[in-house]
């Protein structure tokens, strides 16, 4: 709808900053799906658990449930709120929630806020080192393979990735430690400090080495792939084909010409398989016990532990919005053509 | 290139020209890419014919001796000629269980397929036959679920409906369907300003009849297709979840249990108890993974790119 229109040079500062108020009114736009996108979820998460058969008074009781007196179950269950409607559980939990309460993690007998604010550094450090090396990788393999179609660059890259593609994430990671912990103990097989000693940043490097790279292969393929293609599309342009005819060496052609035009569909992909990487984080903080909140979620699925599965659902949702609205603020920021709509 | 500059600068013959270094576009190149086709499709037959074959035959080869017995004699024994592929930490045979496996991974993988493809061919067609409002709002949520990332959300499911095996397929096939649907949706779209929508509906054909007789027909290989696309994630995603702990009930020995299972395994140097579901594992994905890609290929032979479907 509201394109920035290129203005003519006596408004120098137009475009830009036209570009600028375009980027936040899409923003505000997204703001306006992602709050109704996340009480969706949330409520149907409820209803889910409500018509589960899974109930948390056996929980919160264990064994002693049989030898519990009826009245005392009872008791527990109105103070727990069981016997609420499922709308008037959802609406205690969402007052909570809208108050900064996120309700209590059984699992850990904390906060569930603490819980997430403990672990939520470890995780963001780990997925943001993987996608900067799964970009930084994908880019040059990608750039390299597209170069020279057909050559053996390429036709090693393309293979690799359509096998990487059918490599489970956490058979990945378990090589990965079988290769560079087991048999050549080169880096430590999992969590982020030695046993004796605090944490150092040398020592956090060393740890972080292998579970950030098992992440970026993991995530590979895809972006390898695309960059490739991107850039075949891009060199076939008219522009280039001026720029060869120019005379211009290869490399500038390829870089200067080509690869400008690859990236800005790069940059859509990367934002729309954030999903995918947040599947590998939680498969990679198993794999090297690693302290984040994916490893959190493994373990509220197996304890049940309903605040802190909705919390983090909730949390992975609003981190994949928010990760798509980068993007395309960054392609509309450096692709002038780009329009703001959607 | 003299020739050329006489031509339209935009279409014909100068977009073919490349200087020395790059390849023809019709050239080696692309017979090299038409060669490694049939090349990955004679792999993964290769791979996929004979692993069918192991997957079904030898646990009823292997008798009751060897499937789930315990033998505590015959503890993490390596390869050797009274079992192929060694034992595990109960004496089990590693190769017939990951075989068991194996068959577990793919009759759930098939499920999960059939039930994602039938839920998202339906969604699709009636929100592209239907239009208007009805699109819209599915497309919204089709948007709005793949937001949520899919392993999450099978963890959420299969936590709250624990130990069944409904509860696997659901988070699978629940997770899954959009894909066919944006695939089928897209097709109708396409389908239905055909003339021959137009001579049926013109013809007194109801919604229903032009659905269900000329639309659903024609979108039957697309969303079969979609369907074998589907089969690495879904194993894949069953695997995963089996390796969590949060899969199959135990009594059920899926490849991804195993694998996490002999975890520990490695560390202690027994790595035939990882090896043998692992390679099974990775050999039925990329199987069925190649046999995919070449069917599509004949089905969609001008596909736009490398990464569209």
């Amino acid at each position: 709808m509201v394109a920035p229109r290129v203005r003519a040079s006596k408004e120098k500062a137009g475009p830009r900053e036209g570009r600028l108020r375009a980027a936040g009114r899409m923003a505000l736009r997204r703001l306006a799906v992602a709050v109704p996108l996340l009480l969706a979820v949330s409520g149907v998460v409820f209803a889910l658990g409500a018509a589960s058969p899974f109930d948390p008074v056996y929980q919160y009781y264990g064994t002693r449930i049989f030898t519990a007196a009826e009245a005392d179950v009872a008791r527990t269950r109105a103070e727990l709120g069981l016997d609420e409607p499922v709308w008037q559980q959802y609406g205690h939990w969402l007052n909570g929630v809208l108050g900064g309460d996120w309700g209590l993690s059984r699992s850990y007998g904390q906060p569930v806020s603490d819980v997430v604010a403990e672990r939520l550094p470890w995780t963001l450090l780990l997925a943001g080192t993987g996608l900067a090396l799964a970009v930084l990788i994908a880019l040059t393999l990608g750039v390299a393979s597209a170069w020279r179609q057909g050559g053996w660059i390429d036709r090693c890259t393309v293979t690799m990735a359509h096998t990487l593609e059918g490599l489970p994430t956490f058979l990945l990671g378990l090589g990965a430690i079988a290769v560079f912990a087991v048999a050549m103990p080169l880096l430590p097989a999992g969590g982020v400090s030695e046993a004796t000693g605090t944490a150092t940043v040398a020592s956090t490097i060393r740890h972080l080495a292998l579970p950030a790279l098992v992440l970026a292969v993991a995530q590979l393929p895809w972006l390898i792939l695309t960059v490739r293609q991107q850039l075949l599309v891009a060199l076939s342009e008219d522009h280039v084909t001026a720029a060869r005819s120019r005379g211009l060496p290869e490399r500038t052609v390829v870089l200067r010409h080509g690869l400008p035009g690859a990236l800005l569909p790069f940059v859509t992909t990367v934002g729309t398989r954030l999903p995918e990487l947040v599947t590998g984080v939680v498969l990679v903080e198993e794999v090297f016990s690693w302290p984040g909140v994916a490893g959190a979620m493994v373990r509220a699925g197996l304890n049940v532990d309903f605040p802190l599965l909705v919390a983090l659902t909730l949390l992975a949702t609003g981190a994949v919005l928010v990760g798509n609205l980068c993007a395309d603020i960054a392609v509309l920021l450096i692709d002038p053509r780009a329009s703001a709509n959607g | 290139m003299g020739e050329a500059m006489g031509e339209s600068v935009t279409g014909g013959r100068l977009k073919e020209w490349r200087p020395g270094g790059r390849r023809r576009p019709g050239g080696a190149a692309r017979r090299g890419a038409a060669v490694s086709a049939r090349a990955r499709v004679v792999a993964s037959a290769a791979v996929l014919v004979p692993l069918v074959a192991v997957v079904a035959v030898l646990p009823l080869v292997a008798g009751d001796a060897a499937t789930g017995t315990v033998d505590y004699d015959a503890v993490r024994l390596a390869p050797g000629t009274g079992h192929l592929m060694g034992t595990d930490d109960s004496g089990r045979d590693v190769l017939v269980r990951a075989a068991l496996g194996a068959r577990v991974s793919l009759v759930i993988a098939v499920a999960c397929a059939v039930a994602a493809t039938v839920l998202g061919t339906v969604v699709g067609a009636v929100s592209g036959a239907a239009g208007g409002v009805i699109d819209a709002t599915v497309m919204r949520l089709v948007d709005g679920l793949n937001a949520v990332p899919h392993l999450l959300l099978g963890i959420l499911i299969v936590a709250l409906y624990r130990g069944s095996l409904v509860a696997v397929i659901a988070s699978i096939a629940l997770t899954h369907w959009t894909t066919v649907a944006r695939i089928v949706r897209a097709e109708v779209l396409s389908l239905r300003s055909r003339p021959y929508i137009d001579a049926a509906i013109s013809g007194g054909a109801s919604r229903l009849m032009v659905l269900t007789r000329h639309l659903l027909p024609a979108v039957a290989p697309q969303a079969a297709l979609a369907a074998v696309l589907l089969l690495p994630h879904a194993v894949w995603h069953e695997t995963a979840l089996s390796f969590l702990g949060l899969g199959l009930p135990p009594h059920l020995p899926s490849l991804g249990t195993m694998v996490a299972d002999s975890r520990d395994d490695v560390l202690l140097g027994a790595w035939w108890t990882i090896a043998a579901p692992a390679g099974l594992l990775v050999a039925v994905t990329l199987a069925v993974a190649g046999l995919a890609g070449w069917w599509r290929d004949r089905l969609v032979p001008r596909r736009r790119s490398e990464l569209a479907l």
